[in-house]
């Protein structure tokens, strides 16, 4: 066993972070016009009810097949079916604290022990404020997957729905409140 | 991923960081956390292949001069010439290869080619203030930038900010992720600093100061420091699926 280092300790992105976190393609998920691409939209308020116009939100996910194209995927990395898929989205919040993301819904995972994980994107939030980034999920409403998705199963039922997406014309509508009644769940990676 | 002596899957886990390791999202002498912060405890999250996986961006997302700040214009910024460089590295003093590095920071006048910066300090139409890099295969990045400026801001009484770089890493897992700040050696203004104090342990908050390195200058070029980012180290755990006879 070597000689174990600390950890560099998380800091704020502080309020300027646009400048450096900036990708002109970031929301995009998938590229314009996938077919069954959806869009993720929602507003980021804190404890006071006031959106959060200086914020960031990283997507990460599989793709609509359950899978990953990265090398410790137990099941091997695969190139996604959909042309384009990235996994990955950045976007940040405009003055209203409204974010947006285009991307596919993902497939369901094996969690271990033969239980599954129903389809979810994972999130972080930057903004500043926020010592280090939070970790929420994004679930889908209408998934059956979601009464066996063992997350889901193990928090408090009274918060659970802030991590169901709901229905929007285009897409999905979820919304992060930061501190407060209706407080998302964050978690501890 | 390796498989154990039962034939099992083996998945890379990422260990957890000590308590003390990060700042507490509710630090009040930074005030913006009071409103931010959640309220609730957060939820322990098993990692599993969502946590364990996370973006590999590479090459497609670097520009000719985005390593180096003072080539990004048509004339060089003003301010102080800096070389900063390191290693990324995981728990265990293991490299992490060919992963992006992104910086952005203020000009040598303490501000940032922001709208939102309206602190009167001049604006250097030969800098931007935004780098990205990749590590190598031996987890070493390095930019060449300006020394960044202090400013003010209104967090308390005659508050000013420390000069520093913003710093943005991935790893190679969702779990690595992490946004930090740098900061200089002998900087006056620590001590009036919230967000660097925000950190309670003493060595984890040395952490974020580089060190000064001689060896790295360039002769009536520019000066340097050095500044390793350590990400959380691997355990491996067990990963029992129903496919796994497959």
């Amino acid at each position: 066993m070597s000689e174990r280092l600390g950890v560099t300790p998380a800091q704020t992105v502080g309020p300027y972070l646009h400048i450096g976190l900036r990708w002109p393609d970031g929301p995009y998920v998938v590229p314009q016009g996938t077919p069954g691409a959806v869009w993720i939209r929602g507003q980021i308020v804190d404890g006071t009810g006031a959106p959060v116009v200086d914020a960031l939100v990283e997507s990460w996910q599989a793709d609509p097949d359950g899978r990953f194209d990265h090398p410790d995927d137990p099941r091997g990395a695969r190139p996604s079916t959909v042309p384009g898929f990235r996994g990955f989205g950045r976007a940040e919040t405009d003055a209203q604290g409204r974010y947006a993301l285009l991307t596919v819904k993902p497939g369901a995972l094996p969690a271990g022990a033969g239980e599954t994980e129903a389809p979810h994107l994972t999130l972080s939030v930057f903004a500043r404020g926020l010592l280090h980034r939070l970790v929420t999920r994004v679930y889908f409403p209408d998934e059956a997957g979601n009464a066996e998705d063992p997350v889901l199963r193990g928090l408090d039922p009274a918060r659970r729905d802030t991590l169901l997406a709901s229905p929007a014309p285009d897409g999905y509508r979820f919304d992060i409140r930061l501190q407060g009644e209706h407080e998302t769940v964050f978690f501890a990676v | 991923m390796t498989q154990d002596t039962t034939g099992k899957l083996v998945l890379p886990g990422y260990r957890r960081d000590d308590v003390d390791a990060h700042p507490p999202l509710l630090s009040p002498g930074y005030k913006s956390t009071v409103t931010r912060a959640p309220g609730q405890p957060l939820v322990y999250l098993p990692q599993r292949l969502t946590e364990i996986t996370g973006p590999l961006l590479g090459e497609g997302r670097l520009g000719e001069f985005d390593h180096d700040l003072t080539r990004q214009h048509d004339g060089e910024p003003q301010g102080q010439r800096i070389i900063v460089h390191g290693r990324v590295l995981d728990g265990d003093g293991r490299p992490v290869p060919h992963t992006l590095v992104e910086v952005w920071q203020a000009n040598a006048a303490g501000r940032y080619r922001h709208t939102l910066d309206n602190w009167p300090a001049p604006l250097d139409p030969n800098f931007t203030g935004v780098g990205r890099a990749l590590t190598d295969e031996r987890g070493r990045y390095e930019f060449v930038t300006v020394q960044p400026g202090a400013y003010p801001w209104r967090n308390h009484d005659n508050a000013w900010r420390p000069a520093h770089i913003h710093f943005s890493l991935f790893g190679r897992a969702f779990t690595q992720r992490l946004v930090t700040q740098m900061y200089f050696p002998g900087d006056p203004l620590f001590f009036q600093d919230p967000v660097l104090n925000s950190i309670r342990d003493e060595q984890a908050r040395q952490r974020l100061i580089a060190r000064y390195d001689h060896a790295t200058t360039r002769p009536e070029w520019a000066l340097a420091y050095e500044f390793d980012i350590v990400l959380r180290g691997r355990d491996e755990t067990p990963f029992e699926d129903e496919d796994d006879d497959e």
